[in-house]
This record gives structure tokens, C-alpha cells and sequence, in this order.
């Protein structure tokens, strides 16, 4: 654009997010937010080069069982097995090919096979919790897992987390790098999770939550659900067919 | 903007069994990459001071040519196999974690100018409901001066993106972040 004098060095700059889609750093009652939010305004930063371009990944990054997290140990896992499976795409609705994702959960009983977990509720010798998987030229993922279980946390009196899965993923450039968390659909805990509740506009945080997918769920075996996750897309796509 | 992107969730307090146990990244470059040698501490702490023994720290920089391993890099400039440019750890129980890696060169910035060598630093942990975004330069590089970005930093806040050298130590650097309070250093709406 403007003065870029070599096609070679123009950047195409990212979607910034709309006022109320994501959460603010600081949500008071989510108090750990409170000593880890910064209280000076961020710097408007124009994109360059170094926020358009990110790491890029590949299968290399992928072992075998590393989608299926009922297959990682001699046995299977306690608990509903579900099937999550969905695709990423940008907000331009456009697939995301080789994108990465990675995933951490609690267990069927919403215990977290982690030292600081100390919620006295068993360990599974069966179940880590941990996978990764790369999309597929579509941008679909699938990962086989059992259903988390919810977990009490000390934030306010009688606190309990919804049922959630972690899930990290990379898109295309630095920028789009996003942690979130998958819930499943209609959990009573959501009215009362401040961070569930941190997104102020309702129709994001409906993206954070699962749908139950008969299509997806095999007969005499497991539950489906799909999950799409949506990265922030280029202002102004390459011309090429989307589809 | 067709669809609305699925907003950020913090990384909680668990997440080292799924993101850092097994697939931490300190060696950011091997040591066939060219470029001068950085061995960075970085420490993260909160208003009152207090470190973070559960934060994650991402890096993603170019290599010492100032070109970044990526397909929207189109400079003519060579990628090295030996140099990935991403860097990620979780911080110890004071707070700290360290990279191996080469001081980029300059990368292109807005217009026709060039930028400063910096590294690209995302910040995560539990109380965070997204990530923050700074950048670390290198205290007594000359092209600090001439810098795009750092010239849209208020000029008493600047030196919270500059990397400190180790004078006893050649090659050693730290970065300290103060996601609040006194020292708060900058991060970027991007």
C-alpha cells in the first residue's frame, strides 16, 4: 500500500477484533485479573511484517495416538467417551490447512492430572488429558477424548468451573495465535463462571460452546460434538476460489 | 468481518502438561544459524511485584537476515534450515525462563522504513483472559532510534521494550515484564 515501492514488501494487514467480542484483561470478578492486567493503555500497532508471519507447523509436529486421548495408556480412560471434531476457519470464513492445535483437560472426575490440582477427586492412571493434531487441507480437526468432568476453584465462595476443554491453537500469523476454552452445551454452571461471563457480547461467548452432533456421535460408542473455532482473517483476502 | 472469531480464554494454572512439559521451545536457534548469540532470561511479575511461576512466554522472530520463516515473508533473502524463529516456556518459580537464540536483523516496517531488530513476545497465564503483546529490543543497537514502532511509544516508556545486556557477560541478556503497576511495560493493541 501507499508508498511500498516493491510489491515483495506489502503487507495485508488483520481484522481487528469488534469492541465487546473478546474479554478486556481485567474482569474483576475473575480476581486473579486483577494484579495481572495492565492498567495503562495498549499501543495501537500497525501490522507489520512481524505480526503477519507466525510459526508455520506440520505433521513432523504429530505422533500417532496424539488425537485419540482414550489410546495414550495400557487401558482406556474412565468416562463418557466423545468425539470433538470441527474446523478452523478465519473470520473471513475461510478454511485454515495446518493449523495446530493442542488440548488439555481434566478427567471424567474434574481432576487435572497436574502437581497444584489438589481437588480430591481421583486420578485416572489411564487418561493424561493432553493431545495435538493439525487441520487437514479443510481446516478440520477430530480428536477422540472422554467428557471432563467440572471442578471447584477458589475464586468466590462455592466456585465451579463448567465442564471445559482447553484448546491452543496457531493460525497464520502471530496475531491470530488463540487460548480458549470449549464448553459443552447447556451447562447450569455458565451464569455463574466469570469467565465463561468475561466476553461481553453474547453471540461470542455461544462460540466458546460446543454443539451436540447426532451425525458426528457412532451408534454404540460415543457422543459428538462439534466445535468450530474462528481466527481473526486478513483485511483483504487473496483472489483466489475460497472453496 | 463476516463472522465473529472465537474469543480468548485465560490458559488457566494447568496447562504445563499439555502446552510446556513436553513441548517447550528454549532453543529457538540451532547453533549452525548464523547471528550473533542471545541467551535471554526473561521474568514476569505482576502489579505488586510478584513473580509469575505460571505464565507462558511465546517468541517468534526473524532470522539474522531479518526474514521471518514464513510464506507471507517475501523478501529475497535466504531461510535458514537450521533457524525456525518460534520460542516457547513456561516461567519457574521465580518467575523466569530462558531462550537460546541470534539477534534478528531488520525487518521491514510500515511505508519504506525499517525496524530495529526486536523478537515478537506473547504473554500468557492464569488471570489472563488473552494474551498480551510486547516486543524486546536490543539496548544500544543505533537502529533503536530510527525504530517505526518504537517511536509510537511515549518516550519515558520506551526502556520497558528494551533488553538489558549482561555486561560481565557477553552475549547475555535479560527482559523483565511487568504486566502492571510502576514499571508497567508496554504492550500492544494489535
Amino acid at each position: 500500500m501507499g508508498k511500498a515501492t516493491d510489491d515483495r514488501l506489502s503487507i495485508t494487514p488483520y481484522h481487528r477484533h469488534e469492541p465487546g467480542s473478546q474479554p478486556s484483561s481485567l474482569y474483576e470478578p475473575y480476581r486473579s485479573t486483577v494484579r495481572r492486567a495492565p492498567s495503562k493503555p495498549l499501543i495501537f500497532l500497525p501490522h507489520t511484517l512481524s505480526e503477519v508471519t507466525g510459526p508455520v507447523h506440520g505433521q513432523d509436529d504429530i505422533a500417532e495416538t496424539d488425537n485419540d486421548l482414550t489410546r495414550q495408556h495400557a487401558a482406556e480412560p474412565q468416562g463418557e467417551r466423545i468425539i470433538v471434531t470441527g474446523r478452523v476457519l478465519d473470520s473471513n470464513g475461510r478454511r485454515v490447512p495446518h493449523a495446530l492445535i493442542e488440548i488439555w483437560q481434566a478427567n471424567s472426575a474434574g481432576r487435572y492430572v497436574h502437581i497444584k490440582d489438589q481437588h480430591p477427586a481421583p486420578l485416572d492412571p489411564n487418561f493424561t488429558g493432553s493431545g495435538r493434531t493439525l487441520t487437514d487441507e479443510n481446516g478440520g480437526y477430530r480428536f477422540v477424548t472422554i467428557k471432563p468432568g467440572a471442578y471447584p476453584w477458589l475464586n468466590h465462595y462455592n466456585a465451579w468451573r463448567p465442564a471445559h476443554i482447553h484448546f491452543s491453537i496457531f493460525g497464520r500469523a502471530f496475531i491470530t495465535r488463540l487460548v480458549t476454552q470449549m464448553y459443552f452445551p447447556g451447562d447450569p454452571l455458565f451464569a455463574f463462571d466469570p469467565i465463561f461471563q468475561s466476553v461481553p457480547d453474547e453471540k461470542a461467548r455461544e462460540r466458546m460452546i460446543s454443539k451436540f452432533d447426532l451425525e458426528t456421535t457412532q451408534p454404540q460408542w460415543a457422543l459428538g460434538y462439534r466445535f468450530d473455532i474462528v481466527l481473526r482473517g486478513p483485511e483483504a483476502t487473496p483472489f483466489e476460489a475460497s472453496r | 468481518m463476516s463472522m465473529i472469531p472465537t474469543p480468548s480464554q485465560t490458559v488457566g494454572p494447568f496447562f504445563h502438561f499439555g502446552l510446556t512439559d513436553h513441548h517447550s521451545v528454549g532453543r529457538i536457534a540451532d547453533a549452525q544459524a548464523q547471528g550473533e548469540r542471545v541467551q535471554l532470561t526473561c521474568r514476569v511479575f505482576d502489579g505488586e511485584g510478584i513473580p509469575l511461576d505460571d505464565a507462558i512466554l511465546e517468541i517468534w522472530q526473524a532470522n539474522a537476515e531479518g526474514k521471518y520463516n514464513h510464506p507471507e515473508d517475501r523478501q529475497q533473502k535466504p531461510i535458514e534450515p537450521s533457524f525456525y524463529g518460534y520460542g516457547r516456556m513456561a516461567t519457574g518459580d521465580d518467575g523466569a525462563c530462558e531462550f537460546q537464540t541470534i539477534k534478528p536483523g531488520r525487518v521491514p516496517g510500515p511505508g519504506n522504513t525499517l525496524q530495529a531488530p526486536h523478537l515478537n513476545l506473547a504473554v500468557f497465564a492464569r488471570g489472563m483472559l488473552k494474551q498480551l503483546y510486547t516486543r524486546i529490543y536490543f539496548f544500544g543497537d543505533a537502529a533503536n532510534q530510527e525504530d517505526p514502532i518504537l517511536a509510537m511509544v511515549p518516550a519515558e516508556r520506551r526502556v520497558t521494550l528494551i533488553g538489558q545486556p549482561d555486561v560481565a557477560h557477553p552475549g547475555t541478556w535479560s527482559f523483565d515484564i511487568h504486566l502492571s503497576g510502576q514499571q508497567e511495560t508496554v504492550f500492544f493493541d494489535v
